[in-house]
């Protein structure tokens, strides 16, 4: 008894010293790794604002010297960037719109209601979670080609607005809502698609935000779809100019493909700093992004 | 009306369940079935009909396709192609260039795996339970490259990697070390690919190990540390079983991202030098860019084939464990 009193008071006396600072020696190497991870990010976007001389100097220097901001000017009036931003923007905002409204109403029916062909329904979506996009890709072009939309935007959402990854989110966390709820509502004369409506929907905010931000970035961050399937500059997105812009003779330029990479970056990095919270419950509850 | 009634019963007695009235329950089931299964459906409408036209019909479109001889000449005509049996499998896996592709992406998938599996894992645990300050700095850190545009990495990392104005080469020579080509050499192409990988993913491991960590109880840890387990041995010990079943859902999901390694070899150095970085993801996109669609649609489905394999050996390690 008494040397188990003596133990605990070391213990939370040593858990006090540690409860500032935690154990001082993995700084050391957490703050390597940290380096390793962001110096690509440090490096463009001090290079961003260098001049083409100034990228090349050895040794590199942080903090540019003489800042400018050429790189985006020339990015903003040669590569038609505002377009791009523009579709950018278009394309991820109606595809997150339309992944929050399919995906919570299927994801709605598969968890509380009871309706036949349902396993079905959930045993078919789930199936195709582990297809390979380019397993589908071919057909998926073929269809959208001959549907005539290869040259308009509605080609890069369309496909895109209903994917089984939401559906299977939302009814993960439809499922926690207790019944008693849904089964009180009824009782009280509300309609199915009101308790949709009025009750669930509502107490899905936080599924909701996940869902919305890992659809933002994937469809901000998709490139290989827009890429085979835009036609000409008036429908590219970002990262489809930024990467032909790379692949042309013009990569020895890296001021302005920096410059590219940060405007590309900068939108997705404010939104996950803004979202962090509900973006991380999302991946930790479902194990994708 | 008979809800009236039943509201009146269920705001009385707070349960609505199991005190409905004993008459004609039957009835009101089925038609209250009704009604749901009329709702569901028309929730699921929506739905539905996006998914039957653009993932179902191109997934047994796909599968068709790989079984006929079908080319880009026949996209206006999808319905005029013979077809082939299993001959573009036959053909696939007479292609040395795809048995390359295929044992390119088996080193990536072996090496990159366990390697982005570790370094996520130490991530987190040095996060949860290492260190006080700072975690939100390290957090974000480690994650920036899981939410950046792969086309923004290739920029970046090629622009290092540049064999004389990178910065990688330049760092080396002030050690004396003169740095490879490092996307021309066969030798170190496919090793970058995997460093990018695991730059890229590791983010995703540190979340969903933090968020196991947590799960993990405080008062475990403390019994074990009064009973005089180290730090170490607190590890292996009580973090790590309880850690399992997250990591191996972990394994499973950057596994099946990792059988379709794509995007670092795509952007960087389209399956170069020599296809020595020729995925069997990329293999596939190569034949439908030259428009043997049959064959594209074929390969993908060996990746499938594969995905399903990896996923099922990985759910046999979790149950047999349990």
């Amino acid at each position: 008894m008494t040397t188990t009193t003596i133990n605990t008071a070391k213990v939370l006396r040593r858990r006090r010293i540690r409860q500032e600072w935690g154990r001082p020696w993995l700084y050391l190497p957490l703050t390597g790794l940290l380096l390793l991870m962001i110096t690509p990010f440090l490096w463009m976007l001090s290079s961003a604002f260098k001049s083409e001389g100034d990228i090349r100097r050895v040794p590199p220097d942080l903090i540019p010297t003489s800042p400018t901001l050429a790189n985006f000017r020339e990015l903003f009036s040669s590569l038609d960037f505002t377009t791009m931003f523009a579709n950018s923007v278009i394309v991820a905002l109606a595809v997150t719109a339309g992944n929050l409204i399919f995906c919570s109403m299927l994801g709605y029916a598969l968890a509380k209601l009871e309706f036949r062909g349902q396993r079905a329904v959930f045993g078919l979506v789930m199936a195709t979670l582990m297809v390979p996009g380019l397993v589908t890709f071919v057909p998926l072009y073929v269809l959208v080609a001959n549907m005539k939309l290869t040259g308009s935007l509605l080609g890069l959402i369309l496909p895109f607005l209903a994917t089984p990854f939401g559906v299977f989110l939302m009814r993960q966390f439809i499922s926690t809502l207790p019944d008693e709820l849904i089964d009180a509502a009824r009782v009280d004369g509300c309609r199915e698609l009101a308790i949709f409506w009025k009750i669930i929907l509502p107490l899905t905010r936080p599924a909701l935000a996940t869902l919305g931000i890992i659809t933002f970035l994937g469809s901000w961050n998709n490139f290989l779809w827009p890429l085979v399937v835009a036609q000409n500059e008036s429908q590219y997105t970002l990262p489809v100019g930024l990467a032909l812009a790379s692949s042309g003779q013009d990569f020895t330029r890296f001021g302005v493909l920096l410059a590219g990479a940060v405007v590309v970056l900068l939108p997705v990095t404010i939104v996950f700093l803004l979202f962090q919270r509900h973006f991380v419950a999302g991946i930790a509850t479902t194990g994708l992004k | 009306m008979p809800t009236t009634t039943l509201a009146g019963q269920g705001a009385q007695e707070g349960d609505t369940v199991g005190k409905r009235p004993a008459a004609t329950p039957s009835l009101r089931r089925s038609t209250a079935r009704g009604r749901q299964t009329r709702a569901a459906w028309v929730l699921a409408a929506p739905f539905l009909a996006l998914f039957l036209a653009f993932m179902l019909l191109p997934v047994v479109w796909s599968t068709l396709m790989s079984l006929t001889d079908t080319q880009s000449a026949d996209l206006r005509t999808p319905l005029n192609v013979s077809f082939t049996g299993f001959d573009n499998y036959v053909r696939l896996f007479e292609d040395p260039q795809f048995f390359t592709a295929l044992r390119n992406t088996g080193v990536f998938v072996l090496v990159a795996l366990p390697l982005t599996l570790a370094a996520g894992l130490a991530a987190a645990v040095a996060l949860d339970s290492g260190i006080r300050r700072f975690r939100a700095l390290f957090r974000v850190g480690f994650y920036l490259p899981v939410i950046t545009s792969i086309v923004a990495v290739a920029v970046v990392w090629k622009t290092l990697l540049e064999p004389h104005a990178g910065l990688v080469n330049t760092v080396l020579a002030w050690f004396g070390i003169d740095g490879p080509a490092w996307l021309a050499d066969t030798r170190f192409a496919l090793p970058v690919m995997i460093v990018l990988a695991v730059w890229r993913n590791l983010g995703t491991v540190m979340i969903i190990m933090l968020a196991g960590l947590q799960s993990v109880p405080q008062s475990l840890m403390e019994a074990a540390e009064l009973d005089g387990a180290g730090a170490w041995q607190r590890f292996w010990r009580v973090t790590f079983p309880l850690l399992r079943p997250a990591l191996l859902l972990t394994a499973v999901t950057t596994g099946i991202g990792y059988l379709q390694f794509f995007d670092e070899p795509f952007v960087m150095t389209d399956g170069g030098p020599l296809d020595s970085t020729l995925s069997a993801t990329l293999y596939a996109y190569k034949q439908f860019g030259n428009g043997n669609y049959g064959i594209a649609s074929a390969a993908g489905y060996v990746v499938f084939v594969l995905i399903i394999a990896l996923t099922v050996l990985q759910f046999r390690m979790l149950r047999d464990k349990d």
